[in-house]
């Protein structure tokens, strides 16, 4: 019985002295219908409020994505009439208007989403690694480097709206005024820029987080693989490939998803930066459902694109999820 | 688990290393610093400052925006909104959270893993998928009972708590089971309810993931901006809806733009920079198994 040994590295000692030999079945004496109800009764708040908050208000947007639910019938939107496949058809008419858009919104998220998470990933990875070893100023470098993932996201984000003013901003000041990079200042908040602007934005705010946990996971890392390493005379270079890289590899699995999944839907960071409207370029696709119910009041097509966003996702995690345990297993044979 | 316990290879890195080093956490240290530089430098910048061409050094420093930011906006109203709304959420979600993952670690029954992974689940889905949804449901349910939720804080409150509750049961979950069993075991046989050995045992065992958790829902809630431009009205604003009222039609008073976001940064960056080396202990037990 481990119970004892256990038990004595407790402060109590009251617990040493009753968990004697045959006392250990104690759990026995409550009730059980308690012991079978009891983990029901703990998950329950979290049940109702999840059930609440995020499963029915899933399956209302279903049952919305059939209707024809334009601002008339918001008050009383079980009383709009039923619009079968529509809202779906019409998102998915890739050579009209509403289609098009959309589909070019899903294009630039997935492009920006790919390129902010691989660079989230690479800065954050290479100060985590930069960072294993102890050096002077390293805790205080480290304290710097979690300031953009502390900061509320609204007061980073207008940060860098002022930024990134045309007039009176940093950015054209250094590129324009003092680098002479550009013949004129540029606008970084329309047009095509704004892409840039909002990558640059996301990374900033972004990696920091990937830092964080590539840090985690570097802590569990033994310190004698690196030390056998050495004898055997390896260098930095293969420490990194041989026995850091891969000893990350379920960590950035789970980072990567958690990533991916994040920059996809973020809505906050496009939305203070350019406000309800996004330019063509940086039209992330949550910013794009937010204006097709909220600006153009068609409830009934954003929740028919909500929807389709939904399984793609699905589909994508599942795949991921597939992939990346299969790679698991077959690292363990 | 202090900063100090990564020791990697006992012999001295080569110069190179050293060199790339230098230069990467150099460039790095200036991307991160820049945006700081320009928002406290700013918020010290008279109006005329910040109007015209950037310029790296203020003409001179002044310390009107700070006060003025109170007056020009209901700050202080809107502070008190967030830190309301924010704390609440943060409360009750740690408790909840605290209780499901319990559960979740030391039982088995029937439907947990349905709902480990619904849970995990509603991580991944777009906050905008419930923004209609749920504005119906709170509608609906303010015109049913008189209870209101849209437009007040206990909506916004449930909405956020929701939001970090995915979040905080998986890393709570992953944390208490790195408390050994035999623990809470002991004082079950000790006589203490399962109630007791969790908050005897379990809770204080596993501090360090219960604050990480605390302070990721707490920063979920006081940054989140969708839910909260939607569904807070002239008494119930936050912050992150109120900052911007600093930009008239007139003029974009973008020095006290830059002291608000101050203001309203400083207390959740210290507090999250007292307690990161939690949320780094607590991202090694819990998200990274």
């Amino acid at each position: 019985m481990t119970t004892t040994t256990a038990a004595s590295a407790e402060p109590g000692e009251r617990t040493v002295r009753k968990s004697s030999p045959g006392a250990a079945r104690g759990p026995r004496r409550t009730g059980r219908i308690k012991r079978i109800g009891l983990p029901y009764l703990l998950l329950l708040p979290a049940l109702v409020l999840e059930l609440l908050v995020h499963l029915v208000p899933m399956v209302i947007g279903i049952v919305m994505s059939f209707k024809e639910l334009t601002q008339f019938y918001i008050r009383d939107w079980g009383t709009a009439p039923w619009a079968g496949f529509d809202n779906y058809s019409v998102s998915v008419h890739f050579d009209e208007p509403v289609g098009e858009a959309l589909l070019h919104s899903f294009f630039v998220t997935i492009g920006f989403t790919l390129l902010s998470v691989g660079l989230c990933w690479l800065i954050g990875t290479a100060a985590a690694i930069y960072m294993q070893d102890t050096f002077r100023g390293r805790g205080i470098l480290r304290a710097l480097f979690l300031v953009p993932y502390a900061l509320p996201v609204y007061a980073a984000v207008i940060t860098w709206v002022f930024m990134f003013q045309h007039d009176n901003g940093l950015v054209n000041h250094v590129l324009h005024d003092q680098l002479h990079l550009t013949d004129k200042p540029s606008f970084w908040l329309i047009g095509d820029n704004s892409f840039y602007a909002l990558l640059t934005v996301s990374v900033w705010k972004g990696w920091p987080f990937a830092f964080l946990i590539v840090m985690a996971g570097l802590q569990n890392i033994p310190g004698e693989l690196y030390e056998a390493a050495a004898l055997d005379g390896a260098g930095l270079w293969q420490q990194l490939r041989r026995i850091t890289l891969p000893s990350l590899r379920p960590v950035n699995q789970v980072l990567v998803l958690v990533l991916f999944l994040w920059t996809f839907n973020d809505f906050n960071t496009p939305f203070v930066l350019f406000g309800k409207t996004a330019p063509e370029a940086a039209d992330l696709i949550s910013v794009h459902i937010y204006q097709a119910s909220f600006v153009t009041w068609n409830f009934g097509t954003g929740s028919a694109m909500s929807v389709l966003l939904l399984l793609f996702l699905l589909v994508v995690t599942g795949v991921y999820l597939l992939l990346t345990s299969r790679g698991r297993k077959t690292a363990d044979v | 688990m202090s900063s100090t316990t990564t020791h990697r290879s006992p012999m001295a890195p080569p110069r190179s290393f050293l060199w790339s080093r230098r230069i990467f956490l150099t460039l790095l240290t200036g991307f991160v610093l820049v945006p700081v530089y320009v928002m406290v430098s700013s918020s010290l910048k008279p109006l005329a400052d910040v109007s015209g061409k950037f310029r790296w050094l203020p003409s001179g420093l002044t310390l009107r925006p700070y006060i003025d930011i109170w007056s020009t906006v209901p700050l202080a109203k809107y502070f008190a909104n967030s830190l309301i709304v924010a704390g609440a959420a943060t409360i009750c979600s740690v408790v909840i959270a605290v209780f499901s993952a319990y559960a979740v670690s030391r039982y088995s029954f029937r439907g947990k893993r349905v709902f480990t992974v619904t849970v995990l689940s509603t991580q991944m889905f777009p906050g905008i998928l419930f923004l209609l949804p749920l504005f119906l449901i709170y509608v609906n349910i303010g015109n049913a009972t008189g209870i209101a939720l849209f437009g007040s804080r206990g909506g916004l409150i449930l909405t956020y708590l929701t939001f970090s509750l995915p979040f905080s049961i998986w890393m709570l979950i992953g944390y208490f089971d790195s408390v050994p069993r035999d623990l809470d075991e002991a004082a079950l046989v000790d006589g203490c309810g399962p109630l007791g050995a969790l908050f005897r045992v379990v809770v204080p065992a596993a501090i360090p993931g219960i604050v990480a958790v605390a302070v990721y829902a707490f920063m979920t809630a006081w940054g989140e901006v969708l839910f909260a431009s939607v569904m807070t009205n002239d008494d119930t604003r936050t912050l992150a809806v109120g900052l911007q009222g600093y930009s008239t039609l007139n003029d974009v008073y973008w020095n006290q733009i830059m002291a608000a976001s101050l203001v309203v940064s400083v207390p959740v960056v210290a507090g999250f920079l007292l307690l990161q080396r939690y949320l780094v202990a607590g991202l090694t037990a819990g998200a990274v198994k």
